[in-house]
C-alpha cells in the first residue's frame, strides 16, 4: 500500500466532515496565537478606514440573529400556551444557546482587550448601544443556559432543580423574550448613528425594528434547518406538522419585513437607484430578491411548503437571506463611505469557520448524551 | 469656558511643526506619519494646493463619547474630547461611528488602544493653549475661548469675502464643534465630509434607548397578558370538556 492510498484510506474511515473539521480546528488554533501575539492588523483586513469586519458582521450580527428561534419558539410554547410545539423547544433552546456562544467566541477575538470584557458592567454608560448589546449578550446567555439546563437536570435525574426551574418557566421565559427583542433590535440601534456612512438602501430609523421581524424570519428558518440537520444526522423524522405552520409565520415576519423595507426606501428616495443599479443595488436586489421574495414565494404555494424539499430549501433561502442583509448593513452599506473595500483576510474567514464548527460539534454532542430530543421520536428514529 | 482652536487653511504655510510639536506635548512615537494614525493626531495634508489639518474636532456632543459603553471617551468641561486608556475594551464602535472618521487603533499592537487628538486637555487645564496652536508661526492655528474664535472667523470672512468661503466649518457640524476651520476653496475638496448632519448625532441612538425601559414594561405585561389569556383559555376548555363527559 502507498502513502497516498493510506491517506485515502484513513480519510475514508474518519469521513469528509470530521477532516474538514480537524482541518478547519488546527488553523483556527493557529490563527488564534497569532490574533493574540501580534494583535489585530497581523490577522485581520481591517483597517482605520474599516474597523468592524467579518467577526462583527457575521459572528454577533448573525449568531444573534439565528439564535432566534429560541424566543420565537420559547414564546411560542410558553406565552401562547400552544404546547404542541414543544418537541422542537429544546433543540431550539440549544441552537440559540450556541448561537450566543459564537457571538461570545467572535467577540473575545474581534474585541481590541477581550480581557477587559467585564468593564461594561462597571463602567456605565446607558447613552451607548453598544452598553445595552453588552448587557443583552449576557443576560440573555445566563437566560438561555438555564432555559437550557432542564435538560442536564433531567439526564442526571436531578428532581429537585428540575421542580424549582419548572415553577419559574413562565417569567424566565417572558425575561428571556424581551431580552432578545431588545437585542436584536440594538442590534440594528447601532447603525442609527451613522446617517452619513451606511448607504440609504439599508440606513433608514427603522432598523433596530427591522432587525427583530427579520430575525424572527430567520430563526423560524433556523429551527427548520436544525431540525433537517438533526433528521440527516440522527436518522430523526421532519416533524412536519409542527415545521409547516412555523413556515406560514415565517412568510407573514419576512412579507411584513419586505413591505417595510420596500417602503423605507420608497419614502427615503434610495428605490430610484434600483433603476440604474450599481455595486451597493445590486446587493440590495440579491439580498431582497433571493432572500425574501423568493422563499415567501415558494411558501406561499401550499404543495412547496408540505413536502419537506420544498419547505427546507425555502428555509434556507431565508436564513441565507438574512446572513446577507447583515453583512451588507455590516460590510457593502459601509464601504462607499469607507472609501475602501473589505473583504476578510482568510484567517478571519478561519476564526468565523472555526467557531461555527464548534457549534456544530456541541450540538452534535448535546444531542448524542442528553434528552434534546423526545424520547418517541428517539423510538421511531431506526 | 470653553475653549477651541480656530485653523484658517489660507495662513498654513504646511511647515509642520504642529505635528511635531503635538508628538513632543503627547508623548508619541516618531516617526509623523502622511496621514493621522493612532500614534500621530495631526498631521497637514496638501489637497489641491491647500495645507489643511487633520485634528479631532472635539464635538460640543460628541459621537464617540456617546457610543463608548465603557465612558472611555468623557467630553471635558473646557472643550476637549479625553479618553482614559485604561477603560477601553477595543470594541472600536467610538472609530465606526464618528462622523469626521478621527479615531485611530493600534492595530500593530497585541495591546491596543485608540488614539485621537485629545486637545492637550493637561495643557489646557492649566491655562495653556494646544501645543500645535503655541508652535505656529503664522497664527494658522489660533487657540482661544470658542466663542470668541467664532466671532474672528465671521471677522475674517467679512473682511475678505472673496478669500473665504462663507462658511465656518465646525459652527453647526455635527451640532457645533470646538475645533473651526475657514478655507479659501470648498470644504468638500479639501476631503472634508461635508454631509455630516447638523443635529448632534448622540441623539439618533437616544431617541431609541431611552424607550428601553417603558418597552420593558409595556412588552412584559403584555406577554403575561397573552399567557395569562391563552392559559385560562386551555383550562376553561379542559373543564368543558370533562363537564361533558360527566353530563347524562
Amino acid at each position: 500500500m502507498t502513502g497516498a492510498s493510506a491517506v485515502q484510506q484513513a480519510v475514508r474511515r474518519i469521513g469528509f466532515w470530521e477532516a474538514v473539521f480537524a482541518v478547519v480546528l488546527v488553523l483556527f488554533a493557529g490563527v488564534t496565537v497569532l490574533r493574540f501575539t501580534r494583535g489585530l492588523g497581523a490577522v485581520t483586513n481591517l483597517s482605520d478606514q474599516f474597523p468592524w469586519g467579518l467577526w462583527i458582521g457575521f459572528d454577533v450580527l448573525c449568531g444573534v440573529g439565528l439564535a432566534a428561534g429560541a424566543f420565537t419558539l420559547t414564546a411560542t410554547v410558553h406565552v401562547f400556551n400552544l404546547h404542541r410545539f414543544e418537541p422542537i423547544v429544546r433543540p431550539a433552546i440549544l441552537t440559540g444557546f450556541l448561537g450566543y456562544l459564537l457571538v461570545i467566541g467572535g467577540l473575545l477575538f474581534d474585541l481590541g482587550q477581550p480581557w477587559r470584557i467585564w468593564h461594561a458592567l462597571v463602567f456605565w454608560n446607558p447613552h451607548s448601544v453598544m452598553f445595552e448589546v453588552a448587557w443583552c449578550v449576557m443576560l440573555y446567555t445566563a437566560v438561555l443556559a438555564i432555559e437550557f439546563s432542564p435538560v442536564v437536570f433531567e439526564r442526571w435525574r436531578l428532581e429537585r432543580p428540575r421542580r424549582i426551574l419548572r415553577s419559574i418557566t413562565t417569567p424566565l421565559v417572558i425575561a428571556g423574550v424581551i431580552l432578545s427583542t431588545l437585542h436584536q433590535s440594538s442590534l440594528g440601534s447601532l447603525y442609527l448613528i451613522v446617517p452619513s456612512k451606511l448607504h440609504p438602501l439599508w440606513y433608514t430609523p427603522l432598523l433596530p425594528y427591522l432587525f427583530v421581524i427579520s430575525a424572527i424570519g430567520a430563526g423560524i428558518g433556523m429551527t427548520i434547518l436544525e431540525s433537517y440537520l438533526s433528521k440527516r444526522a440522527f436518522g430523526r423524522h421532519l416533524e412536519m406538522d409542527l415545521l409547516e405552520p412555523l413556515a406560514r409565520c415565517m412568510v407573514v415576519a419576512l412579507g411584513v419585513y419586505a413591505l417595510l423595507r420596500v417602503i423605507v426606501i420608497m419614502q427615503s428616495g434610495a428605490a430610484a437607484m434600483l433603476l440604474n443599479p450599481g455595486y451597493e443595488a445590486w446587493m440590495f436586489l440579491l439580498e431582497m430578491v433571493v432572500g425574501v421574495v423568493l422563499p415567501v414565494g415558494l411558501l406561499l404555494v401550499e404543495r412547496v411548503r408540505t413536502h419537506p424539499t420544498g419547505l427546507v430549501v425555502s428555509a434556507l433561502l431565508a436564513v441565507l437571506g438574512f446572513v446577507m442583509n447583515r453583512l451588507n448593513v455590516s460590510v457593502t452599506g459601509m464601504e462607499g463611505a469607507a472609501g475602501v473595500r473589505y473583504v476578510p483576510s482568510w484567517m478571519e474567514v478561519t476564526v468565523s469557520l472555526g467557531l461555527v464548527a464548534l457549534g456544530f460539534a456541541l450540538f452534535a454532542l448535546a444531542v448524542r448524551y442528553l434528552p434534546v430530543f423526545p424520547e418517541p421520536a428517539r423510538g421511531r428514529s431506526s | 469656558m470653553s475653549v477651541g482652536l480656530l485653523f484658517d487653511s489660507t495662513r498654513c504655510i504646511g511647515c509642520g511643526a504642529c505635528s511635531a510639536a503635538c508628538k513632543e506635548a503627547n508623548a508619541l512615537p516618531l516617526p509623523i506619519e502622511e496621514h493621522p494614525t493612532a500614534y500621530t493626531w495631526t498631521v497637514v495634508e496638501r489637497v489641491d494646493g491647500v495645507n489643511v489639518r487633520r485634528l479631532c474636532f472635539h464635538c460640543a456632543q460628541p459621537t464617540c463619547v456617546s457610543v463608548c459603553p465603557v465612558s472611555a471617551l468623557r467630553k471635558t468641561p473646557e472643550g476637549p474630547v479625553v479618553y482614559d486608556a485604561a477603560r477601553c475594551i477595543g470594541c472600536r464602535y467610538c472609530i465606526m461611528a464618528c462622523p469626521f472618521g478621527v479615531p485611530k487603533y493600534q492595530w500593530d499592537r497585541a495591546i491596543p488602544i485608540v488614539g485621537k487628538c485629545v486637545l492637550c486637555a493637561d495643557r489646557v487645564a492649566r491655562g495653556l493653549p494646544t501645543a500645535c496652536a503655541a508652535v505656529c508661526p503664522t497664527g494658522a492655528t489660533l487657540f482661544g475661548e470658542r466663542n470668541g474664535l467664532v466671532r474672528e472667523a465671521r471677522r475674517r470672512i467679512a473682511a475678505n469675502p472673496d478669500t473665504y468661503v462663507d462658511h465656518v466649518y465646525g459652527v453647526t457640524e455635527a451640532g457645533g464643534t470646538s475645533v473651526l476651520m475657514l478655507s479659501a476653496v470648498a470644504f468638500e475638496r479639501l476631503g472634508m465630509k461635508t454631509d455630516v448632519p447638523r443635529r448632534p448625532l448622540p441623539l439618533l441612538t437616544w431617541q431609541i434607548l431611552s424607550k428601553v425601559p417603558s418597552f420593558v414594561g409595556v412588552f412584559g405585561a403584555l406577554l403575561f397578558g397573552i399567557h395569562w389569556i391563552t392559559k385560562r383559555r386551555d383550562a376553561v376548555r379542559a373543564y368543558e370538556a370533562e363537564h361533558r363527559e360527566n353530563a347524562p
